[in-house]
């Protein structure tokens, strides 16, 4: 540094120097000549360093020119201004006031010591060193000539000023490193600062502002939310410490009390006794009954309401179908009702709930019933849902199936259940229980009615339909299994596919990475491939990109039928030994056996029952049986796999010449010996990895289709294929990433903004990377919140939102930090 | 008691306008969305499709000159503001969203041969055949007023460049001999000469702003630094460099254009060898210019097209061209690294994208993400060959492309001699040496490589 200024203070003295002598001649302001200038300052230089040497020799001749001048000037006769000339006054005038005369005469050393013989006062060491001197002749070496001075300068300048460059490389090396560059560089965010970074830069000056800062520094004021210092708090804190305290008994209290009761009534509900239910329920309705007594004889008006909400509950019943069995429980239950007893006795419960619902109430009502508790007890929520289109295979659903079972099965059960059903009915009506089954029955008929009033059809498609059933239940026994094993072989071939064609990709690497270095060995001197491939043809429209791959893909396409002819088969042999192993153990049903087996064909008539969409599907499906209808896929398939299969399958050669150590001619055979000699048998080729899979043709061979698309060599960086496979094989967009992911796998690496102009970099960004290695400065001025610096403008905003919430729920705090 | 919240960031689930489409929250498990490397091949072959549909890179042409465009310069300020100089001597001003020049001035007589502005946009100084340096207000003059330069300077010699330092008042001119100035003196603050007797071009280094570099008609590019009394370092090639470079970026980092079609990258440290030689071109190179970034250049050819090469590739990503256009001799790098612009011989300013199929103007945040997505998955799957095809197609006129063939002919030639020569030679037991070391500065092949250039070209020409 120093050195530079001593330049820079030596450029400025020079400049200073050469405006000077440009004052002097002022005729050459503006006209400016550059060789010239050089030369006189040449010259000036010379005058500089060596006019305190050499005066002596030049003096004569310049006195000798002087007078020639003088001369030719008289000869011209007319009087010429004489130039003015500056002059040194010590070498015209003497200072001791000898005439310069001989000034010009060279004086040697001897001259001058011939007086110092003389003098006797003089020191002999001296003298002797004298003669030293003279004796000596060597001179001076003469200084380095101009060019090599200056190679030398240019060369130790080079040096240094590459080493002031070199302090960028790390800066560089940093930039092209980085996953992402955002120009320009060292960009402020745009926006208002948020006031920590504010005023940490900011100093105080004046001695009022030192005295504020040092009370704040004190009290640990922070800047921004919360407003209160730690102290604050902290006192605020124990004055809220004993309503919490309250707070949180009187909060404990209630959660234990609201547990308690919860379990309780848990294990009320678990208790399964019925009896103990029945119980219940007796008291619950006689307790009912009590209040339902004394509100009689106390406001009869309010009894009147009761009973009109009872009214109310029965119009609603009958309007409504929520216990007629058509929801989606009953249904459920319905097919069960042919196996479990539990089940039909609900869904009779279910009914019966709905009679007693509609029983017109004739008599002032001593059963006073709410549905909602015995329902909860009994029936799940979603049993009641309302469905607006029952299956019309339930037969639960097609009201005299439905019927049958449950009379049928079982005259015992029904009659336990009668008896139950009496039991309960006995307490609250007096009614006899013949009566009560012939409700029933009425009930169901009606029921069945209705169902039938709303499916006018149902009737006349029952009964072929139910031949149906039992037509294919024969099948779908079968059926099941067979589905089942087939969609495991499904799940197992695109497992395997994918092992396979991973395979398939590794082998094609490998093959071709080891022709792929052979070459490069021999490329690997030639240059960096072209980037473009600049031809005649413009590409202006996607039909042209479609075109455009149509040549290259002729191109290609030979190099490619090359390559998949040196594939040789993987080595998938064992793996695939190991999972037939497995199979067998899986398998029961032979699959060719089952797919090769024609197809039963049943005759469905056609449902006019269907609505009207179904019936659009049926036209549909029966014209695309219509339209394929010579077509069998199956066996087109099946045929194409066993020509595959054959094709696979090795040749016998034969080698056998006729006539040969036999007899020739028409119709002569080659003997036994010899045919067993020369038909040469080739060894069987691996077992193909589709002979498990009726379904699935699985080849082996590369097809150019899928070629023209792969990759043939691994491209440079990648080293081993797999690296290669793995960038491939990692999706990078939104349908397979979150969107946070996607961002950050699709950032860009360069980023810059349209319209903000790119400065080159600045020595900052220099002085800050190295910052950043050294580590940072701590500021002048630390407040209580510089914790929170780097905390983005969010999280201090949620904090202030916190905050806030703290204070409505307080709002004692809230008045106090008012009053602050 | 304490309630803890959940908080998410509105921006992750509050769409952007009423028009956007809702938020659904995806399930991501893999096997409902199977076949993701076939998926996204097609999506990305579709991009690189639509890439080279949409590459359009020609936005406008400035018409106005009348007569050859010799010299450009960006307004370091404005980036809607371009100044060029002509062959007549005229300098214009140009506003370049309303492709209008602003302002027409008579700088000099005989071309301008250099223009740089002032670091701060106020002025911008101008060299000219007639041997003077001007210094001109960035601002039209007033109504009535006379269109003046604000400053003259009257060299000896002609001076054929000019630029100015980054951050002080101090520029430099090259002539016979480069020249230091200081903007407040009338005579040069320091000259430099190495043997040389013109100098083509002189660059500031923008980032060391104490360096420069300039190119010589001794087919040299010589190193200065401004404090020192000598120059720093000197490298003769084999061709003469028109003009170079330094990368905005990287301190030490320049590319020069070479007249042996080439562009030679630099390490100012290590001169005896370039970095990398970059070639596309099939004839000599005349201008050259950093993109702001650091991260590409672009070079003008003698052949009438522009290519953009990536920092130290030793091939272009893309070449502009357009029937019109003629020898291109200035080209700049717009500030905010999005145009290009081009000064040709028939008296045309141009202006392109610099990235072909880029969507300009605002993007919304999907759109945004969408062309990110999709560069991506063009870099990834660029090796796939069909992609690869795709994206390296370029359209060239049947001239250039003829030239191209034909060099590519003899580059093959002169790579399969010596082998040849091995094979045929009685000795064919002796190694070949490697000949990559050949490459430093300019491989002397390239020189009679250039040579049958030339002579291919006159006689196409005739």
């Amino acid at each position: 540094m120093a050195k530079r200024k001593a330049k820079a203070s030596r450029v400025r003295s020079e400049s200073s120097r050469r405006r000077s002598k440009a004052a002097k001649n002022s005729t050459q302001v503006m006209t400016y000549d550059d060789g010239e200038d050089e030369l006189l300052e040449g010259d000036d230089d010379d005058a500089v360093i060596s006019a305190s040497e050499e005066d002596e020799g030049g003096s004569d001749d310049e006195r000798k020119h002087r007078k020639l001048l003088e001369a030719i000037s008289a000869l011209g006769g007319k009087k010429r201004r004489k130039l003015a000339e500056r002059s040194e006054a010590s070498v015209q005038v003497s200072e001791f006031a000898v005439s310069a005369e001989g000034a010009g005469e060279k004086i040697s050393l001897s001259d001058l010591l011939g007086a110092m013989d003389q003098t006797p006062s003089a020191v002999k060491s001296t003298k002797k060193q004298l003669q030293n001197l003279e004796s000596c002749k060597d001179t001076l070496e003469l200084p380095l000539s101009r060019q090599e001075t200056e190679k030398i300068q240019r060369k130790v300048a080079f040096e240094k000023t590459s080493k002031d460059v070199s302090q960028w490389e790390s800066i560089v090396k940093q930039n092209q490193r980085a996953e992402q560059l955002v120009f320009p560089l060292n960009q402020e965010p745009s926006g208002p600062k948020p006031v920590e970074h504010v005023v940490v830069g900011w100093k105080p000056r004046t001695p009022l502002e030192m005295e504020v800062f040092s009370l704040l520094h004190k009290n640990m004021q922070p800047i921004n939310d919360p407003l209160l210092t730690p102290m604050e708090e902290a006192s605020l804190k124990a004055m809220s410490l004993e309503e919490a305290k309250i707070r949180r008994a009187e909060l404990q209290k209630i959660r234990a009390l609201q547990s308690y009761y919860e379990a309780k009534a848990k294990r009320e509900r678990k208790i399964k006794s019925k009896k103990y239910h029945k119980v219940l329920k007796k008291g619950k309705r006689k307790e009912l009954l009590k209040e339902f007594e004394e509100m009689r004889n106390k406001d009869p008006a309010a009894a009147l309401e009761e009973l009109k909400k009872m009214e109310l509950a029965r119009m609603e019943e009958r309007m409504s179908l929520k216990h007629q069995n058509s929801g989606k429980w009953a249904k459920s239950k319905a097919i069960m009702a042919k196996y479990d007893d539990e089940a039909r006795k609900a869904m009779q419960q279910q009914l019966e709930m709905n009679k007693e619902l509609t029983q017109k109430l004739a008599l002032p009502p001593e059963s006073e019933e709410e549905q909602e508790p015995e329902e909860t007890e009994v029936v799940p929520d979603f049993a009641n849902d309302a469905q607006a289109a029952a299956d019309p295979a339930n037969p639960w659903m097609m009201g005299k199936l439905s019927a049958e079972p449950a009379e049928k099965d079982c005259g015992g059960d029904d009659k336990e259940s009668a008896v139950e059903n009496t039991q309960n009915e006995e307490e609250r009506e007096p009614e006899g229980d013949e009566e009560e089954e012939n409700e029933e029955d009425v009930l169901l008929r009606e029921f069945d009615e209705k169902r039938k009033s709303r499916r006018p059809d149902d009737d006349a498609l029952a009964p072929p339909f139910q031949v149906d059933k039992e037509e294919t239940e024969g099948e779908k026994k079968e059926e099941p299994v067979c589905v089942s094993s087939e969609d495991e072989h499904e799940g197992e071939v695109v497992s395997e596919f994918k092992s396979l064609f991973q395979k398939l990709l590794a082998n094609g690497h490998e093959s071709t990475v080891n022709k792929g270095t052979g070459q490069d060995a021999k490329e690997s001197d030639a240059e960096e491939p072209a980037l473009l491939d600049e031809g005649l043809s413009r590409v202006r429209s996607l039909e042209d990109v479609d075109e455009l791959l149509g040549q290259g893909l002729v191109r290609e396409h030979a190099e490619d039928v090359a390559e998949v002819k040196e594939k040789i088969p993987t080595t998938a042999e064992e793996t695939k030994n190991e999972r037939t192993d497995k199979r067998k153990k899986k398998k029961i049903l032979d699959l060719n056996d089952v797919l090769t087996r024609d197809a039963k064909v049943i005759s469905v008539p056609l449902a006019p029952t269907a609505i009207g969409e179904e019936e659009g599907e049926g036209d549909q499906r029966m014209l695309v049986q219509e339209a394929f209808a010579g077509d069998d896929v199956v066996a087109d398939f099946l045929k194409d796999k066993k020509k595959r299969v054959e094709a696979g399958k090795p040749k016998v050669v034969d080698l056998t010449l006729p006539g040969w150590g036999e007899w020739g001619g028409v119709g002569l055979k080659p003997s036994r010996y010899k045919r067993r000699r020369f038909r040469i048998k080739v060894a069987p080729p691996p077992p193909r990895k589709d002979r498990n899979l009726p379904n699935v043709i699985i080849s082996d061979a590369r097809e150019s289709s899928v070629a023209m698309h792969q990759v043939s060599q691994l491209p440079f960086s990648f080293e081993k294929p797999e690296q290669f496979e793995c960038s491939i094989r990692t999706p990078t967009g939104h349908t397979w990433n979150t969107q946070r992911t996607v961002q950050k796998l699709t950032a860009p690496k360069v980023v810059t903004q349209l319209g903000s102009i790119i400065e080159p970099i600045t020595r900052d960004s220099l002085d800050k990377s190295k910052a950043q290695t050294r580590g940072k400065k701590a500021p002048d001025i630390v407040l209580a919140s510089a914790g929170a610096e780097g905390q983005g403008p969010r999280k201090g905003r949620r904090k202030a939102g916190e905050n806030n919430a703290r204070n409505l729920r307080n709002p004692r705090r809230r008045a106090i930090k008012r009053t602050k | 008691m304490k309630v803890k919240v959940l908080c998410r960031n509105p921006d992750d689930y509050v769409r952007e306008t009423t028009r956007d489409i809702q938020r659904v929250p995806r399930n991501y498990d893999p096997t409902l969305h199977p076949f993701e490397v076939p998926r996204e091949y097609t999506r990305a072959m579709n991009a690189t499709k639509l890439e080279r549909v949409f590459a359009k890179p020609f936005v406008a042409a400035l018409d106005g000159h009348r007569d050859a465009v010799n010299c450009m310069a960006k307004h370091p300020t404005s980036l809607s503001t371009l100044l060029s100089g002509s062959c007549d001597g005229e300098v214009k001003v140009w506003n370049l969203p309303t492709k209008k020049c602003v302002r027409t001035l008579q700088a000099h007589e005989g071309f301008v041969r250099g223009m740089c502005a002032r670091f701060c946009g106020t002025s911008f100084f101008t060299v000219g055949d007639d041997k003077t340096i001007k210094q001109w207000k960035m601002e039209a003059p007033g109504y009535g007023e006379e269109e003046e330069p604000l400053n003259m300077i009257l060299g000896k010699t002609v001076y054929t460049g000019i630029d100015h330092h980054q951050k002080e008042g101090v520029f430099a001119t090259c002539g016979q001999q480069v020249d230091i100035w200081d903007e407040q003196r009338s005579s040069p603050i320091r000259s430099f000469t190495w043997g040389v007797d013109s100098v083509s071009c002189v660059r500031f280094n923008p980032v060391e702003t104490e360096l420069l570099a300039s190119c010589a008609s001794d087919r040299s590019i010589i190193l200065y630094d401004m404090r020192e009394a000598t120059p720093l370092q000197k490298v003769i090639m084999n061709m003469r460099s028109n003009t170079l470079c330094w990368n905005p970026m990287e301190a030490y980092i320049f590319t020069c254009a070479n007249e042996d079609y080439h562009l030679y990258t630099y390490d100012m440290r290590q001169l005896s060898m370039p970095i990398v030689m970059h070639s596309d071109h099939v004839s000599a190179v005349l201008d050259v210019d950093y993109s702001p970034t650091g991260k590409e250049f672009v070079s003008a050819s003698f052949d009438k097209t522009i290519r953009i090469f990536p920092e130290k590739k030793s091939h272009s990503r893309s070449v502009y061209h357009t029937k019109r256009m003629q020898h291109v001799i200035c080209v700049k790098w717009s500030l905010d690294n999005k145009y290009i612009m081009t000064g040709s011989d028939e008296m045309n300013i141009r202006l392109w994208k610099a990235n072909a199929s880029e969507k300009l103007g605002l993007l919304t945040t999907r759109e945004k993400q969408a062309q990110n997505y999709s560069q991506k998955l063009k870099q990834k799957f660029q090796h796939h060959p069909q992609i690869r095809r795709i994206t390296r197609h370029r359209h060239l006129p049947r001239e250039i492309y003829s030239q191209r063939k034909e060099l590519h002919v003899m580059k093959e030639a002169r790579r399969r001699k010596p082998e040849v020569q091995l094979m045929c030679s009685e000795r064919s037991g002796t190694a070949l040496s490697p000949s990559k070391k050949k490459l430093s500065n300019v491989p002397s092949l390239l020189v009679s490589f250039f040579l049958k250039c030339k002579v291919l070209l006159a006689h196409h020409r005739s």
